[in-house]
């Protein structure tokens, strides 16, 4: 069977002269299946296209309107008053920030040990099995673990459980891009190094990690771009406030959060800050996105 | 004199090499602890409720806070109904756009969309949520859902499926938006699997005659297979786990149903709404019995897609 369709174009090229009316019309059929396949696969590539563009076109359509200096000047307004999103744009920064601080350090320590010293033993691997599956592990599950680790024992919501919670999701993407990128680094560098008698630790830091180092802050900014859009594990961590709060020992405001409590209400005039947050926090996340992405393209270029 | 103060250095340089390594491991072993002390912590806090209700949980479809009785029955059917409702219309898609980035794509293009479809997994899940409810719940209910209920209600058996009220917010509308959720993270593994199909091969395919269909079906879809099931069951991980969107659109009503179009619960919408104003020892200790089922099975889904790439990727090692 397959190699009577596999020979059928060869019958095909005299066509016009006198080849069997059989073999045309498996031919055509081919040709038809194919046509159908073909065209399927291109209305699915707009498919796609057409939700990503239909999102942003309502985000522009709802949330423009609403961007004006109150939003960036006043915190979260009672129903029916006047005011703006600054504590939750605040509390979200503050939080984003600090738990990238946390984790970041932890995942390119962890990355250098699964790439320089991962060759031997159970724990590499093991640790790579593990922290792929923590990278698109339920974020509402670590959460709740934050919750029950730190919230229950200090015995209130604050902004530090909620940088907590998003540097657990932080880790596992460092871990993973500073893993991938060491490993792209040429051994020959390496071997340079140690040649000219650099401890491990010298050639790891100041050689290996630098020449990855676009490469790595690539996975940073991911990580930065996934955490700064993440609600669930906020929801029993950092709760909420209506006011403006600095203190990190305090349940904080949060955009994802704001969002979540204003759209989900009955009035007007919070769906419209709820719509407002919404653009504010695609915008920052589509534009780390393409950073992220355009600054992993110059590394590639440039090799 | 001199020798003396380089050995020293060498020691010096030794022991600092030895802690450096040592604390890169002791970070690598954090995340592996990371994972176990989830375990233990929700196991911990599930422990009222796994000791009174025990395996009766998963079978109970009572949710009652009153009367401190509680089943998981509709929470877990709603995340699997909705999850299996994401990935009958997300893989044929993902399937579609994957084959158009690596046969069909012109390469100037290829970029570009290749970005805009992760784009598309950028966009946080509460937008996606928003969005559903706001927009895309009302269109459905005014013109779409009627013509279903209409036309497919009064067929025996599968006619079940589509009655219910055309409110736009349910089962099938969150397994909708949850496909389009998992669309660019299924579609980007199955490009990068095909596109570590040899060259060569596809080119003697063609070089027989085949037409691009007959290459991705019979050339590269069975070289990549073990890659396309471990991506699917990728995108039924993040399916699973996904809340806020769902959160939204689902409807959450904790009475059981089997309608595509009633509302419904998921486990991680269950616990969105009602963790923070829990009532009661039981009703704290139920809701994060539902958080480690729902780590219990995303585990299991994920570990099975690493084990199905991993295969694949050593697979690739021996060919070369």
């Amino acid at each position: 069977m397959a190699n009577s369709t596999l020979s059928e174009p060869l019958n095909v090229q005299d066509r016009s002269g006198s080849s069997s009316t059989m073999n045309t019309s498996i031919y055509r059929r081919r040709r038809l299946v194919n046509a159908f396949n073909m065209g399927a696969s291109t209305l699915t590539m707009a498919f796609g296209l057409f939700w990503l563009f239909w999102i942003l076109f309502t985000l522009l359509q709802h949330g423009l309107s609403g961007i004006n200096l109150q939003v960036f000047t006043q915190s979260t307004p009672p129903p029916g008053g006047q005011g703006g999103l600054a504590n939750a744009i605040y509390g979200s920064l503050a939080m984003t920030i600090s738990g990238t601080m946390i984790g970041t350090p932890i995942g390119i320590l962890a990355g250098i040990y699964l790439a320089e010293f991962g060759q031997r033993g159970w724990l590499a691997p093991a640790t790579r099995f593990i922290n792929d599956i923590l990278l698109s592990a339920p974020s509402i599950v670590i959460g709740l673990f934050v919750y029950e680790v730190y919230v229950v024992s200090v015995g209130h919501f604050s902004g530090w459980a909620g940088s907590l919670a998003l540097a657990l999701l932080v880790i596992p993407v460092v871990v993973r891009t500073t893993e991938n990128m060491l490993r792209l680094v040429p051994n020959t560098l390496r071997e340079a190094a140690a040649a000219l008698g650099a401890p491990q630790w010298k050639i790891t830091l100041y050689v290996t990690l630098r020449s990855a180092k676009a490469g790595v802050l690539t996975g940073i900014l991911l990580a930065i771009a996934r955490i700064s859009g993440e609600t669930a594990p906020l929801l029993f961590t950092a709760l909420n406030n209506q006011f403006f709060n600095s203190n990190m020992n305090q349940p904080m405001a949060n955009l994802p959060i704001v969002i979540f409590q204003f759209a989900m209400s009955p009035y007007e005039d919070w769906h419209t800050l709820a719509w407002t947050g919404a653009l504010l926090i695609t915008l920052s996340v589509l534009t780390l996105n393409i950073l992220a992405r355009w600054m992993g393209s110059q590394k590639t270029q440039s090799h | 004199m001199e020798k003396f103060s380089n050995n020293q250095q060498m020691q010096r340089q030794m022991l600092l090499d030895n802690i450096f390594r040592l604390s890169t491991r002791c970070f690598a072993f954090l995340v592996l602890a990371l994972l176990v002390g989830i375990l233990i912590s929700l196991i911990i806090g599930a422990m009222p409720s796994l000791s009174r209700f025990g395996w009766s949980f998963l079978i109970d479809s009572d949710w009652d806070p009153v009367a401190q009785k509680f089943g998981a029955l509709v929470p877990v059917f709603g995340t699997l109904a909705t999850s299996v409702i994401a990935l009958l219309i997300g893989v044929p898609v993902s399937f579609g756009i994957a084959v158009f980035l690596t046969e069909l794509c012109p390469n100037v293009l290829k970029r570009p969309l290749g970005i805009a479809v992760e784009l598309l997994a950028g966009i946080p899940s509460i937008i996606y949520g928003m969005w559903g409810l706001f927009v895309f719940a009302p269109l459905f209910a005014d013109h779409i859902q009627p013509v279903l209920i209409d036309n497919l209600g009064d067929i025996p058996l599968i006619g079940l499926l589509f009655q219910g009220a055309p409110m736009g917010i349910g089962v099938f509308t969150a397994g909708l938006i949850l496909a389009v959720m998992v669309i660019p993270f299924i579609a980007s593994v199955m490009r990068d699997v095909f596109e570590v199909v040899p060259t060569m091969l596809k080119e003697s395919a063609y070089g027989l005659g085949s037409t691009t269909w007959e290459v991705v079906r019979y050339v590269v879809l069975p070289y990549t297979k073990t890659g396309v099931v471990g991506g699917i069951m990728l995108g039924l991980g993040r399916a699973l786990g996904e809340t806020m969107a769902v959160t939204f659109v689902i409807g959450n009503s904790s009475r059981f149903a089997v309608g595509l179009f009633e509302p419904g619960q998921s486990i991680s919408s269950a616990l969105a709404n009602e963790f923070a104003e829990a009532t009661g020892e039981f009703h704290m200790a139920s809701l994060i019995e539902l958080g480690l089922i729902l780590f219990f099975i995303t585990f299991v889904v994920l570990a099975c897609a690493k084990l199905l790439l991993l295969r694949l990727q050593k697979q690739e090692g021996k060919a070369s």
